[in-house]
């Protein structure tokens, strides 16, 4: 029976009203809960709108409670559905739809709104701001139709609603009513290397330029400034701040300045009324940040819950600009004035900037551009208002003197108060991840991970975590944080290797076995790892287990979220023919293939095929696997080279197909990628590959560890060769040493750091001798390799259980 | 009222080949019948209780657990429980085995 617990109230289902609840649920706290949202969607977060847009995320992936977590904590939802006056003397909150709901306790969550600009025109079509859901599917609607875009604003939002229209293939130009993009957060040096680098991807910009209408018909078709300029745009996005969302308070007689006033336990005027996040001014302040939002959730959810607590004082805010790519950082006091101590560092050669504001040498504020791996920390010590010192100063100014940043580091973690949020995504604070270690013996990420979620979105909090992690096991720390390749073991990849080698383990069974494996099959992680070790080691007798496979590999094609899989065949050097074109085409109509594509890497995806179809779309095209889902050789991309290009002067295509041929199907530590260049040009784009190799009228150069994926990196240079024989046994011997060396699931850009470069070079470059029995060890692997495809069709008994859907 | 469950043979023993999961249709429901190293066999619907959905046939196996093949979430064969930290349920059914015959009540 739920008759005698009290009934609270939440108005807006957003991040820091369902971050409350989520806080009280937690602390046990006893109430019949009901939330209303005025959106159709469940809880999501909305600081990842800007991946929405930029296509990396869909809506689905930022969802963070579902339908059914409303349902498994009895919560009655109503979203669709706008509160509209909460009744002091009645205890009745009263909705748009006529529904009376009582009520003991209420939350106002309702966040902000988009602040349109008061000009002529801001009501036309096409002109949209960037706050929720429905504003992201219009943007992306508007990108099919319409080519050309102004964001007005060039703050965070402006710029990540400018990068993602980019993305999406519009020409956009960020209106800007300063001179400074970011100006409340990023000082003049920041701002101007981050309009240089944010031109340099595709954006455009209208510097100190007021908007005083927008024209067009119905529609709007352009911009007019005060200087009686004017810029053409048939989509306009405007994004010059928030306003938050007070109508509710307002209507209800609860006192509202700019936000809705509250005190520092989130009271606001009206008896039992609370308020939290963006629509709240608390002394004077309103916040559009996440990280405030979770500090005064967990306030008010404690005090909810009778549980003692400290007031809340106000937040330290930072920022992170989330446009991949561009990485900005600041905290606290930004702007130096005379009564600051600046200490900075500029590099206009790698593009990066680092400033921290000292006020008598306390740290109150700094700024990073280009390389932010300090924010974190400096966050940290601003919050804290830390002292500065030589240690300090040694460890965020990377001055190499090695200090004792260790100890530093883990006086701050001491001094962190526990309810600091550490994972933002997730809301996970400093003493969750100590429960996590002290109760359950925890002594890895990985594990914090798995039980708490911290580190789980975006990552950006592992090396608190890991401070944590140490303070916490102090001296046990070096034993407890022993990382094996996953938590099934505590060996490293190097000692599961050697173990396999000097005791000649043949199975991953084995390995488990005699290894003393926590989980006697293993999991997802080492089963894979350790399977592609067993076959490096033993190239000739290891019998490859299907079944520590990912799907992918498995299934000799790509999985897609539905279901369906992706085919894409070989295309040597990204050459083809008409026949082979007639073939695919003719092939994938005949399997009513979705979407045929080309990938960056030169050849077709063929998208979309029914899995019990997949067999039949090999047989019929008859032609090699691609591998396009394998960690191995994927595709050598080429430029035209010298049979027809007038600046050629080696033939990339023939040598990019040549390679492509030696080296393809055989298993790498991840997926590897080469590019074949007839000319310095670089048409092909080897700096980003991880063999790059170069052409010029010598001979060939060669390049490796170059990423352009994730983490992006340019590769090094490797070596200058003469002939193509020498070419040959140096990637040769460059790939089986990373085939020997590296991690599972490293790529070389990783490899390369870790080995270091200079050691790669002495293994290969001056020892010749080691180079040939390099390059022997992998032809004779090599020796060994067949067609995944060609094997399955032979293999009916095979093919039937993993590809036919049998009907009984 | 009584439900009447219905009883379906999808195969025997050999057609399962162990750890590697192979789909069944039983009528209108799309079976992902496992077969883990002990020989035990387990029978979900073949879809993941992940909010995005998707198949779990092609997921792997280890011991009584399944890592889905889209998401890498664990799944408990035996009850279909997600372990921490995700959430959530697959359908099960039971399995019985007459010698060599596998059925599934579904």
């Amino acid at each position: 029976m739920t008759a005698n617990r009290e009934k609270l109230v939440l108005v807006g289902n957003g991040m820091a009203g369902v971050g409350t609840i989520e806080q009280i649920l937690k602390l046990g706290g006893i109430y019949d809960i009901t939330i209303f949202g005025s959106e159709s969607h469940p809880n999501y977060n909305r600081i990842m709108l800007s991946y929405v847009l930029e296509g990396s995320k869909t809506v689905e992936d930022i969802i963070l409670n579902d339908l059914n977590w409303y349902k498994d904590n009895n919560i009655t939802l109503h979203t669709g559905t706008t509160v509209t006056r909460i009744d002091e003397a009645s205890h009745q909150i009263f909705t748009d739809n006529g529904m009376a709901v009582p009520y003991d306790k209420v939350i106002i969550a309702t966040g902000s709104n988009s602040f349109i600009l008061p000009v002529p025109g801001s009501d036309k079509d096409g002109v949209v701001g960037f706050r929720d859901i429905a504003d992201c599917e219009t943007m992306l609607a508007a990108a099919k139709q319409y080519s050309k875009a102004a964001v007005i604003g060039g703050g965070l939002l402006g710029l990540e609603a400018a990068k993602g229209l980019v993305n999406l293939g519009m020409d956009v130009t960020v209106v800007h009513l300063m001179e400074d993009l970011m100006e409340r957060q990023l000082d003049r040096n920041a701002s101007s290397m981050l309009q240089a680098e944010l031109t340099r991807q595709g954006v455009k910009f209208a510097m100190g330029k007021q908007t005083v209408e927008l024209t067009g018909e119905q529609r709007v078709s352009g911009l007019r400034f005060s200087d009686d300029t004017e810029l053409a745009a048939d989509f306009v996005v405007m994004a010059v701040g928030i306003k938050p969302n007070v109508a509710l308070a307002k209507d209800s007689g609860i006192t509202v300045n700019r936000g809705i006033v509250v005190n520092d336990y989130l009271q606001t005027s009206m008896e039992n009324v609370y308020s939290v996040g963006e629509c709240t001014e608390h002394r004077g302040l309103c916040y559009g940040l996440v990280a405030p939002l979770f500090e005064q959730g967990m306030i008010l959810a404690k005090h909810l819950c009778g549980v003692e607590t400290n007031p809340y004082e106000g937040s330290v805010v930072s920022t992170k600009l989330k446009i991949s790519g561009v990485d900005v950082f600041s905290a606290g006091e930004f702007i130096d004035s005379p009564e600051h101590t600046v200490i900075s560092a500029k590099d206009d050669w790698k593009r990066t900037y680092k400033k921290i504001l000292l006020k008598n040498n306390i740290i109150v504020g700094a700024v990073l551009f280009g390389d932010v791996t300090e924010s974190a920390n400096l966050q940290k010590l601003v919050k804290q208002g830390t002292e500065m010192t030589d240690a300090i100063y040694a460890e965020v100014m990377g001055t190499g003197c090695c200090g004792d940043g260790g100890a530093k580091k883990s006086m701050s973690i001491e001094a962190m108060a526990d309810e600091e949020i550490v994972c933002g995504c997730n809301g996970v604070t400093k003493k969750a991840i100590v429960d996590a270690v002290t109760e359950n013996g925890f002594t890895t990420v990985d594990e914090i991970k798995a039980c708490t979620g911290a580190t789980r979105s975006c990552g950006g909090c592992k090396p608190v975590v890991e401070q944590i992690l140490q303070f916490v096991l102090g001296d046990s720390f070096q034993q407890g944080a022993k990382q094996g390749i996953c938590s099934c073991t505590t060996l490293s990849r190097d000692e599961i290797v050697a173990e396999i080698t000097t005791k000649g383990l043949r199975t991953t069974k084995e390995v488990m076995n005699v290894l003393d494996w926590k989980q006697a099959e293993g999991c997802s992680k080492c089963r894979p790892a350790v399977n592609y070790y067993l076959g490096m080691i033993y190239p000739d007798t290891h019998e490859d287990e299907k079944e520590s496979r990912f799907v992918n590999e498995r299934m000799g094609a790509n999985i897609q979220k539905d279901g369906t899989f992706t085919v894409v065949p070989r295309m040597y050097g990204g050459v083809t023919t008409p026949e082979d074109l007639m073939k695919i085409a003719e092939v994938s109509l005949k399997y009513d293939v979705k979407v045929v594509k080309v990938t960056g890497g030169q050849r077709l995806d063929l998208i979309g095929v029914k899995k019990e179809d997949v067999p039949k779309v090999w047989e019929e095209l008859d032609m090699p696997s691609g591998y396009a889902y394998a960690k191995s050789l994927r595709t050598v991309k080429t430029c035209v080279g010298s049979q027809f290009c007038r600046f050629g002067t080696q033939d990339s295509m023939g040598m990019g197909a040549l390679i492509e041929r030696k080296y393809e199907r055989l298993d790498f530590p991840a997926k590897f990628k080469i590019a074949v260049n007839g000319c310095p040009r670089n048409c092909a784009e080897s700096c980003t590959k991880d063999i790059g190799i170069v052409g010029n009228d010598g001979g060939w150069e060669i390049f490796i560890g170059g990423n352009g994926g994730i983490k992006p990196r340019i590769a090094d240079a490797f070596c200058k060769v003469k002939t193509d024989e020498e070419l040959l046994e140096v990637c040769s011997a460059v790939m089986q040493y990373y085939r020997e060396t590296g991690n599972y699931l490293e790529r070389t850009s990783e490899w390369v750091e870790r080995m270091g470069l200079e050691t790669i070079q002495t293994a290969i470059m001056d020892n010749e001798l080691n180079r040939k029995e390099l390059a022997a060890r992998i032809d004779f692997a090599l020796a060994q390799v067949t067609d995944p495809w060609k094997k399955m069709l032979e293999d009916d008994s095979t093919r039937t259980a993993l590809f036919e859907k049998t009907t009984v | 009222m009584e439900l009447t469950k219905q009883e379906v043979i999808v195969g025997v023993v050999a057609d399962f080949l162990p750890r590697i999961g192979r789909v069944v249709v039983a009528g209108n429901v799309e079976l992902a019948i496992f077969r883990a190293s002990d020989e035990t066999i387990y029978a979900l619907e073949n879809r993941s209780p992940h909010p995005k959905g998707g198949p779990l046939a092609e997921g792997i196996v280890s011991g009584y657990y399944l890592y889905d093949p889209l998401y890498d979430w664990k799944i408990d064969l035996r009850t279909g429980e997600v372990q921490a930290p995700d959430q959530g349920q697959a359908v099960t059914y039971p399995v019985t085995l007459v010698g060599e015959t596998v059925k599934v009540s579904l």
